[in-house]
């Protein structure tokens, strides 16, 4: 197995990007597991995370969750056959919106983050395949247990997710929804325009 | 709650499948729904989301989890039911044995079966009458219930029949634990409904398609079949 790396510091962009070549042969499990743990750690220990920081949050999400994610293709799948029909200009808007608008999303859920423990399920793929579903299960004392999958494609640049399916609702599907009524009844620019109101409304606050 | 009332609820519920006018297929009565939907909102919002809150805030965790773990408990017990009903023996098995292992924490109150890591089965009747085929007819968004579906919603009131704090004789007692178990329910769902005012782009959709997605889920146990692309 490769090196374990920490990171101490928030710059630790660059040290990411410099170590993906290596990260890129890890399995996508173990990927995850890594990834989750790492953030789970910062969550437990971080004094500014436990005082609910937003920024601090969101720099946790940009710098440690973010980089395994593949926002193109979970844009272009909750758009669906719409995608199609946005120009090359619309669909990076897109990207970058619903990249923010999932940022917004789980520095909220993340700041309701109690104690839990996640637990693995042996991964049941070909060492060849390209796309996996990593299923994990959240337990939480006196509630029932929460699935949470992860579907996972092999990118030139390593495993990277494209859907998360909390407790069998799908994220994409659940956006594919949404995006299609805001298309019906506004077109792209529509579904732009209410992206973007929605993330320039400030800092999520508690509910 | 009596017989005749759970029935002519039932009734009532199956006559607005039949009147349904084509639309959406999973949700032909949108505009009925949407209407709930907004009169919900409001009452969530300024009564029962900040009752929620108030207890989250000053009722202790112990105590919270308390009354979490004993209304699972009787839970437990309707899903190993259900497991049964659905040949799903094993699960019937660790439901029935949650609910034995855990009256011996102080009647339920603390759940000593997670501990020792017997899952929840999590079946009810209306995943029952889904495993038997019954599709779930038109979604349903009910003031002060929430999202459900004609065969979940019918599930549901079997449930309430069957107690079993409907068999407690005194009224005034019996309302105060349905009053607790539905601060419960929705202290727990909390966290859920912050999700949606941050994630959703128009929070009916939002619900709808998350409701449909996870009672399907359940359905098959985890195991849907593939999505169809549906517009």
């Amino acid at each position: 197995m490769m090196s374990r790396i920490k990171f101490r510091n928030i710059g630790a962009a660059l040290l990411l990007a410099a170590a993906l070549p290596v990260l890129a042969q890890e399995a996508p499990d173990v990927m995850l597991k890594r990834v989750a743990g790492d953030v789970m750690q910062i969550i437990k220990s971080d004094p500014k995370v436990q005082a609910g920081d937003q920024q601090r949050i969101r720099e946790v999400i940009e710098t440690k969750l973010l980089p395994n994610f593949d926002f193109d293709r979970m844009t272009a799948l909750a758009m669906g056959r719409n995608w199609a029909k946005a120009s090359p200009e619309q669909q990076k808007v897109l990207i970058d919106q619903f990249r923010a608008l999932l940022v917004r999303t789980y520095s909220g859920a993340l700041s309701q983050y109690r104690d839990q423990t996640i637990d693995y399920k042996p991964l049941r793929a070909d060492p060849a395949a390209i796309d996996v579903t990593v299923r994990t299960e959240v337990i939480r004392s006196g509630q029932v247990p929460v699935q949470i999958d992860y579907s996972m494609a092999k990118t030139p640049a390593g495993w990277k997710a494209y859907d998360v399916i909390v407790g069998g609702v799908s994220l994409v599907t659940n956006y594919r929804d949404e995006f299609n009524e805001q298309i019906k009844s506004g077109g792209v620019d529509g579904l732009i325009k209410t992206l973007s109101d929605k993330n320039s409304k400030g800092a999520p606050g508690k509910a | 709650m009596k017989v005749h009332t759970v029935i002519s609820l039932g009734v009532a519920l199956l006559l607005t499948a039949c009147a349904s006018t084509p639309g959406r297929v999973d949700d032909p009565l949108e505009p009925v729904n949407r209407a709930m939907y907004a009169v919900n909102k409001p009452i969530d919002d300024h009564v029962f989301r900040p009752i929620a809150q108030a207890y989250v805030d000053y009722v202790p965790k112990l105590v919270r989890q308390g009354v979490s773990n004993v209304f699972g408990n009787i839970d437990d017990l309707f899903s190993g039911v259900n497991g049964l009903l659905q040949g799903k023996t094993e699960k019937a098995g660790n439901d029935f044995g949650r609910v034995l292992v855990n009256m011996w924490g102080l009647g339920g109150l603390i759940d000593i079966a997670t501990d020792l890591g017997i899952p929840k089965g999590n079946e009810d009747f209306g995943q029952t009458f889904g495993y038997w085929g019954i599709p779930q007819g038109p979604y349903l968004f009910i003031p002060l219930w929430g999202p459900t579906t004609v065969r979940d919603g019918t599930g549901s009131l079997i449930r309430i029949y069957f107690g079993p704090v409907g068999y407690i004789p005194d009224v005034v007692v019996r309302n105060v634990i349905y009053g607790i178990g539905a601060v419960d329910l929705r202290a727990n769902a909390l966290g859920a409904t912050s999700l949606i005012d941050q994630a959703s782009l128009d929070p009916y959709t939002f619900v709808r398609r998350s409701y449909l997605q996870k009672r399907e889920y359940d359905v098959y146990d985890g195991k849907p079949p593939p999505p169809k692309e549906d517009e």
